[in-house]
């Protein structure tokens, strides 16, 4: 299939993100990664566990499969079987990721949503995030706030701080100290222009391009899980 | 049995200045907001309030009533800021602590089962400790030795919750799909008041929607449509126009005292 957009590239590498999760709780946060957990459970990971972000758990064709209310959730999240991709409003070097304020947080000078349960969420299971527009401001040096923790954070036995998606790269932490390396750009995306949208330097010696999605996924996305081209207003082609 | 049932202002009117007081509901979603709506009509002042904060914080924010905010997150869920909210943080007008959402769970936890806290291992590596130099860790005693966040019990003087229908005697029945935490805050509360959608003598549905009972309640306000623009489903959804006028008006000051004062009736 031809006119391969970029959202369609970022839905296959959110995908990717779940595999080999089996029979895990997918929490995507947003559309690009709902899309790409949802695909995931359509090809690769048929055992992934998704809910509808309210109470229930949903097979693919919105049969109720299961009661997931909030302190469930919460359950899940200390039992340790879930994976879930958040927003960021900061992500930093090492992973740490900020949705609390920017600026001082006794006075911010822009209040966010809060800490919300990233805290707990990267201290007892697999965290990635999703970041629509790779950006200076997003890809930050050091986070304001400490809402998800990073790399150089971390304590505990279950901190696994899994990649960031972006709209032009995936990128991971496995170097030496934990650092943010770039797995794979997306096609038509250099190395360059993702270190120039990212505050810090990026660990970049072994670079792939991000895979594009088979003509099975691509039918999924475009006929089954979002027929209107949703996907288009999160990421421009 | 005793009747409980009360109107909104009598059930707020023991509420005292600088009482700390839990709001059930989660967001922007079945949020007692006739009660609250209620303490909008007093004068009350210096409210520590806990809650998961939805338009119940921007309300009280943009009245003055509030001294302190314990919150996980504040959101009005199809709409992700609350402007109140931003605006009083911003200035640096109330105190707050900022809580993981599991730890506050944890924290009404305590309250209710009388422990001075639970240990859990959210917040741990976070700056929720930095900005919560109060809340301290605690080193397992056993072989594992793993030191944990002791998240300590989030005491209430008041509960206040909305569910879909209740009885006279205070037993109280949820019918959506999520209980949120309003049996939590009235376990951690010494004094809980329910509102609902309707009372009634005896109730349809699995005996397992009961999510309070009469132990737990001390006041019940029948009030239709006491979720205001919040979701109570299935009674009914979100009103995202009244919300969405709600966030215009609270982002303008000059719309505001208009839209304040059509809130109140």
């Amino acid at each position: 299939m031809s006119d391969i957009t970029r959202a369609e590239i970022c839905v296959t590498a959110c995908a990717d993100l779940f595999l080999g999760a089996g029979e895990t709780l997918a929490s995507p946060m947003g559309l690009i990664p709902s899309l790409g957990a949802k695909l995931a459970r359509l090809t690769t990971e048929p055992d992934l566990l998704l809910s509808d972000g309210e109470a229930f758990l949903l097979t693919p064709g919105s049969t109720v499969e299961g009661w997931l209310p909030y302190r469930k959730v919460f359950d899940v999240v200390a039992h340790g079987r879930r994976h879930v991709v958040m927003g960021a409003n900061q992500v930093d070097r090492f992973g740490n990721q900020n949705i609390s304020a920017i600026g001082d947080h006794a006075r911010p000078t822009r209040q966010l949503l809060g800490f919300r349960g990233a805290p707990g969420n990267t201290i007892n299971h697999r965290t990635s995030y999703w970041v629509p527009r790779h950006s200076p401001r997003v890809l930050v040096e050091a986070v304001d706030v400490v809402s998800g923790v990073g790399y150089d954070h971390a304590v505990g036995p279950f901190h696994d701080v899994h990649r960031v998606v972006t709209n032009l790269a995936v990128l991971g932490f496995d170097t030496p100290d934990h650092s943010m390396r770039i797995l794979s750009v997306h096609p038509g995306v250099s190395i360059d222009e993702v270190q120039k949208q990212t505050s810090f330097p990026l660990v970049a010696d072994d670079v792939a391009e991000t895979r594009l999605p088979t003509d099975e996924e691509l039918d999924l996305i475009r006929t089954v899980l979002d027929p209107d081209g949703k996907r288009d207003k999160e990421v421009p082609a | 049995m005793r009747d409980k049932r009360m109107t909104a202002d009598e059930a707020v009117a023991g509420i005292k200045d600088g009482m700390t007081v839990g709001i059930g509901g989660w967001g922007s979603r079945r949020k007692p907001m006739a009660l609250v709506q209620a303490i909008l009509r007093t004068d009350l002042k210096d409210l520590e309030v806990v809650t998961y904060g939805g338009p119940d914080v921007g309300l009280l924010c943009a009245a003055g009533k509030v001294r302190r905010l314990v919150y996980g997150f504040v959101s009005l869920d199809t709409i992700p800021y609350d402007p109140w909210f931003k605006r009083v943080r911003e200035a640096g007008g109330i105190e707050v602590l900022e809580l993981d959402e599991g730890m506050f769970q944890a924290g009404l936890r305590a309250a209710g089962h009388r422990l001075p806290f639970l240990p859990i291992r959210a917040g741990l590596g976070s700056d929720v400790l930095k900005y919560a130099p109060g809340i301290k860790t605690v080193r397992s005693p056993y072989d594992d030795g793993e030191e944990l966040v002791a998240m300590p019990a989030l005491k209430l003087d008041v509960a206040l919750v909305h569910l879909n229908r209740a009885d006279r005697h205070g037993n109280a029945q949820y019918l959506g799909p999520d209980p949120y935490f309003d049996d939590l805050f009235c376990l951690a509360a010494d004094r809980r008041y329910v509102s609902c959608e309707r009372i009634v003598e005896t109730f349809d549905g699995p005996p397992q929607t009961l999510l309070l009972n009469r132990m737990m309640v001390d006041g019940v306000v029948e009030a239709p449509g006491g979720a205001g623009f919040t979701s109570c489903v299935p009674d009914y959804p979100r009103d995202e126009k009244l919300q969405r006028e709600y966030a215009e008006a609270a982002a303008d000051l000059e719309k505001w005292p208009d839209f304040y004062e059509r809130l109140l009736g």
